[in-house]
């Protein structure tokens, strides 16, 4: 059973207006939310039908807190999730519909599965709240075990600590594909594993979205998967969209410094292409004051005046390739900006 | 989907793997303090029910002519107490009361406690404020005071004194359930149950019950020992069960005059009272240490 597709394919199947999460710093006994903690600061993506967009940025980018609120795992401070065509939460896609079409996989296998249920019943536990009868939960738990490489009659009945933490991942994917998901985010879903455990869950997961039609959101920090697995990439920067784009395009032409030097802090397996200089110097600045204009001018290597003086919008250099730096658009002020089409940042 | 369908894995018997509880009794019996201090806890039970079975004399005839005699008096293998009372029948006969005095309180509270815990713990917010901070008013209260303070002004007596004694431990479970269900509510399969769209009580029913009734459990075994001891003293002070029924704490009460004449006598009481308690704290560990998974 294929999800019905309501708005045709053309029609996004996920998209992200101005979403926006603020949380409150406590300060002292009394004070109330004095300062804020700008995590996710206004961001607006698409995500089309039966893509994988990977997801990058450095650690506190607020990539997580992005894949929690499309969950409203936490609630947005602002912002609009429209899923195909239906705003969530509104009469047409009630929260709880939404929560059967879009799914997660979190990073840690071992604290995302109940150490005291078997992983068929951690499987089989989301369908039946969507009504469906315990026997035929389980059965379906059974096949989707199978479906992702654990023989059912080995480890239905086993407990999350008896297996290994490629084989809790693959069950934490089962228990995602339970609902019959059309969106899967894959947060840092690979990560924690071995390299070679990486690559097995890696391609089980592109065999599992052309069998079942999903489409992905892969949060990652590591670069080479995110080439691998996805068709398009949004770079976060400090809470904030600083680039977006087709995988080749960024990977290739990257249109923000900040990209550029996330890409050449790739280590090289090439000895006569070291990275000779660290691309990037000391940790990002405090969401909770972030710096005006472009939050990244702080590090930045084309750093002029006017960046801490403007906010760059995100805007479009090349096609659907879209990236907020104010050297790559034209009329901007920046020295570097193009009279006419892009300029190449990518080294 | 429908490729899927066909996959389908006929029913197999299942290779059975241990489950949770299995796990903690195979570990449980590795542990021989823990074994032992549950065999003495089963042998004071049995104690308690086959008392006039196991009593040599009557608990409640006195003599006037015989008080106070010394540990193995013949008739008497643990002397007898100011009345002349046997002494071991006695202190058979008590641990009916001293036990039930122990264990009822805090099985009262460990349901009430749990349930005000488990609840402000899972909401969270301003409720979990508002709850846990009112419980603490009553757990800034030192348990002796506040057990002494509630029997006092509820009248002295065995009814009001289980009231009093589970209104101090209440609060007590309450902050213990309070922390272990927030530490389990943040937890990624409780948001993987938010996720895929269950209700609250779904997801305390079938995620957090599980994971957090064996903390409080333990916690609780662990009160049983306190439980007692105030038990005692409120009968100490007059405040729990009255005269002359045999209960440790009473006992001990009675018999200080005695401290100088009969030393050893006198301690007896407080000697079973020592042995129960540590061997339900002595158990509560063991259940601790069993009940850790990834042991």
């Amino acid at each position: 059973m294929i999800p019905e597709d309501r708005g045709g394919p053309a029609q996004p199947l996920l998209t992200v207006k101005g979403l926006l999460k603020h949380f409150p710093v406590k300060k002292g006994l009394f004070g109330g939310a004095s300062a804020k903690v700008r995590a996710v600061d206004g961001i607006d993506f698409e995500v089309l039908k039966g893509e994988t967009l990977g997801v990058v940025g450095e650690s506190g980018c607020g990539k997580s807190t992005t894949a929690r609120l499309l969950l409203s795992l936490i609630d947005p401070t602002a912002g609009e999730i429209v899923f195909d065509g239906e705003r969530v939460g509104s009469r047409a896609l009630s929260l709880k519909e939404f929560r059967r079409q879009c799914q997660m996989v979190f990073q840690d296998s071992y604290s995302s599965l109940n150490p005291r249920l078997t992983i068929e019943a951690s499987i089989a536990f989301a369908p039946q709240v969507h009504g469906v009868p315990r026997k035929e939960a389980v059965g379906r738990a059974r096949d989707l075990l199978a479906r992702v490489g654990l023989e059912p009659r080995r480890f239905a009945e086993r407990y999350p600590h008896e297996l290994s933490g490629g084989q809790r991942q693959r069950v934490n994917i089962a228990r995602a594909l339970a609902l019959q998901p059309r969106l899967v985010i894959l947060d840092e879903a690979v990560s924690a594993l071995d390299k070679s455990v990486e690559a097995q869950v890696l391609n089980l997961l592109l065999d599992l979205k052309e069998e079942f039609g999903l489409t992905y959101i892969f949060i990652s920090h590591d670069l080479n998967v995110v080439r691998f697995i996805s068709d398009r990439v949004m770079v976060m920067y400090l809470g904030k969209v600083a680039e977006i784009g087709g995988s080749e395009e960024v990977f290739e032409r990257a249109q923000h410094p900040y990209t550029a030097a996330l890409l050449s802090s790739m280590p090289s397996l090439d000895p006569d292409n070291r990275t000779e200089v660290a691309p990037l110097a000391g940790d990002p600045p405090n969401p909770i004051d972030p710096p005006p204009g472009c939050r990244f001018h702080t590090r930045c290597a084309l750093v002029e005046p006017v960046c801490s003086a403007k906010e760059p919008p995100l805007a479009a250099t090349e096609g659907s390739h879209r990236a907020a730096c104010l050297a790559v658009q034209p009329g901007s002020g920046h020295s570097l900006a193009p009279a006419a089409t892009s300029v190449e940042l990518a080294a | 989907m429908a490729a899927l369908a066909q996959q389908s894995i006929v029913e197999a018997p299942q290779p059975k793997t241990t489950g949770y509880w299995t796990g903690v009794w195979r570990r449980l019996r590795r542990d021989p303090v823990a074994i032992f201090a549950g065999l003495v806890i089963l042998a004071l039970i049995l104690m308690a029910i086959f008392a006039p079975y196991i009593a040599p004399a009557d608990p409640y005839r006195a003599s006037s002519l015989r008080r106070l005699r010394p540990i193995g008096t013949a008739g008497y293998p643990l002397g007898s107490d100011e009345l002349g009372r046997d002494m071991l029948s006695r202190l058979i006969f008590g641990a009916r009361l001293s036990l039930f005095m122990g264990i009822t309180p805090v099985i009262l509270a460990f349901g009430i406690g749990s349930a005000i815990g488990i609840f402000a713990g899972y909401v969270g917010g301003w409720v979990n404020t508002a709850i846990m901070r009112t419980i603490d008013v009553f757990y800034a209260f030192p348990s002796v005071l506040l057990a002494v303070a509630l029997s006092g002004a509820l009248g002295a007596g065995f009814g009001n004194a289980l009231v009093s004694l589970t209104v101090v431990f209440v609060p007590q479970i309450a902050r213990v359930a309070e922390a272990v269900t927030t530490q389990v509510r943040s937890r990624d399969y409780v948001e993987a149950a938010r996720a895929s769209g269950a209700g609250g009580f779904t997801i305390v029913r079938v995620h957090v019950l599980g994971n957090v009734l064996g903390p409080i459990f333990v916690y609780a075994t662990s009160l049983i020992s306190v439980s007692m001891i105030l038990a005692s003293g409120l009968s100490f002070l007059g405040l729990g069960v009255r005269p002359p029924e045999p209960e440790w704490g009473l006992m001990l009460n009675t018999l200080r005059t005695a401290i100088y004449v009969q030393p050893w006598l006198a301690a007896l009481p407080g000697v079973m009272i020592f042995i129960t308690s540590i061997a339900f704290n002595l158990l509560a560990d063991g259940l601790r240490s069993a009940m850790d998974v990834k042991q």
